[in-house]
């Protein structure tokens, strides 16, 4: 404990300081994360090397200790909130020196259903892997759904419900989209507690995602493909 | 004799070998069915009960469940499972469809508790329900595990968008009514005490 208070982040050299903002990530360290954005922009580093190197490399494995059973709730949503302060400094730098894009994503919980723990977790690691977001919030109708889908010309939506009651929601929004031709134009991804692949499949959805990595990794790939189609065609 | 709820918590109960028909219930239910056993002299049925803190790990309980009833359908003539979906997302009901056995009905016991019509009737989804049992073990299901006692500063981002706790109320007893008024003062949450008394729970365990 001693040693940790004795880190002077702005001594480090860049691998140490990255490796020291992985600890601290994982130990919901808001400030230092802070301070070690502004250290590395400093230096020089580009906003998309901070945010991927040391944020997203960072919630990567706090992400994996959470699947595996060694993190918990509380200590992934310290992480989390470290990671959105970081991601506060970078953001504006972000948009200005055109990090590349790769998709964007319209995400909401379901009608019925206020939760939003998973949902926010999922849209800060899809726009710390590139994705821009669009957050419609909770207890979402199918209306403000398929209005924020065809506003925002987005690629992917993406569904969250923590519910057995308010999961069966997921299909009244995608059985829309199909009624309205508009279901094979966006990649649907939905997720949550009481999920599982086998209901993904049973409402229609292109896949069910255990957690916001296997989300991020299921978006690239339905990009890609998308992009390899078009290409292609 | 009822075990403590901390040893209902993490070891469930064991049966007492007593009735044709045996219970499998979550153990935060155990002291309602005991109790409901004992009121309607209900001799032909036997309770076990898993670890209650599987509340906190849906995900264990279908399996659970099934180890259970492969355990013990040789020792009796008939298994019902008091539980209800509790996090499963249907895969419970699924797996009970399967071994044969049937389940309580419903979402959930706080569901149950209150009738599952009614309860759905209501649409009362910015309330967190807390029963008899949950009340008098707030710590161990909520707060710690939550982490509020080492970070308050993630009540609101856990629970913001809830307005009230709801004490389902299964007995009347004001110190569990004064309790869990503290827990919706420590959430930040509006409080609203209702009586459920053992609602369908009851009427499903008395067609048995």
């Amino acid at each position: 404990m001693a040693d940790e208070e004795d880190i002077i982040l702005s001594e480090l050299d860049d691998e140490e300081l990255v490796l020291q903002m992985h600890d601290d990530l994982y130990d919901g360290l808001k400030e230092e994360i802070e301070e070690g954005v502004r250290i590395l922009l400093d230096r020089g580093w580009a906003p998309y090397d901070v945010l991927t190197k040391a944020l997203v490399a960072g919630m990567t494995i706090v992400g994996a200790d959470f699947r595996d059973g060694i993190l918990f709730v509380p200590e992934v949503l310290l992480a989390a909130n470290a990671m959105k302060a970081g991601m506060a400094i970078l953001k504006p730098l972000l948009a200005e020196t055109g990090a590349p894009k790769v998709g964007k994503m319209v995400i909401g919980t379901v009608k019925g259903d206020i939760h939003d723990i998973g949902k926010n977790l999922v849209g800060m690691m899809m726009e710390g892997a590139g994705f821009e977001v669009v957050d419609i919030g909770i207890n979402n109708p199918v209306e403000k759904y398929i209005e924020a889908l065809e506003r925002e010309d987005a690629d992917i939506l993406g569904m969250s419900a923590l519910l057995t009651t308010t999961m069966p929601y997921m299909k009244v929004v995608i059985d829309t989209m199909k009624e309205k031709g508009m279901r094979e134009d966006f990649i649907v991804l939905v997720g949550g507690a009481p999920l599982n692949e086998e209901f993904g499949k049973a409402i229609g959805a292109d896949a069910y995602c255990r957690d916001a990595a296997v989300a991020v990794q299921t978006a690239k790939d339905f990009m890609s493909r998308k992009h390899n189609k078009l290409a292609a065609g | 004799m009822i075990p403590s709820d901390a040893t209902l918590t993490e070891n469930g109960l064991a049966p007492a070998r007593k009735g044709r028909i045996l219970l499998i219930a979550c153990g935060a239910l155990a002291r309602e069915i005991l109790d409901l056993k004992e009121a309607n002299g209900w001799d032909h049925l036997d309770l076990t009960c898993l670890p209650a803190k599987y509340h906190l790990w849906p995900e264990r309980i279908t399996e659970a469940v099934t180890e259970a009833v492969a355990k013990h359908r040789d020792d009796y003539d008939d298994i019902f499972v008091v539980y209800a979906d509790c996090g499963t997302g249907g895969l419970l009901e699924a797996r009970c469809r399967e071994l044969g056995v049937e389940m309580v009905a419903g979402p959930h016991c706080y569901s149950f508790f209150e009738g599952n019509d009614a309860f759905a009737a209501r649409e009362e989804f910015t309330a967190f329900y807390l029963t008899d049992f949950l009340v008098r073990q707030f710590d161990a299901f909520v707060w710690k595990p939550m982490g509020f006692d080492r970070h308050p500063e993630l009540i609101p981002m856990m629970f913001g968008n809830y307005e009230k706790l709801v004490y389902q109320a299964q007995t009347n007893d004001p110190a569990l009514d004064r309790k869990a008024e503290d827990c919706a003062r420590r959430l930040g949450l509006a409080y609203e005490r209702r009586f459920t008394g053992y609602g369908d729970l009851q009427t499903a365990l008395t067609r048995l």
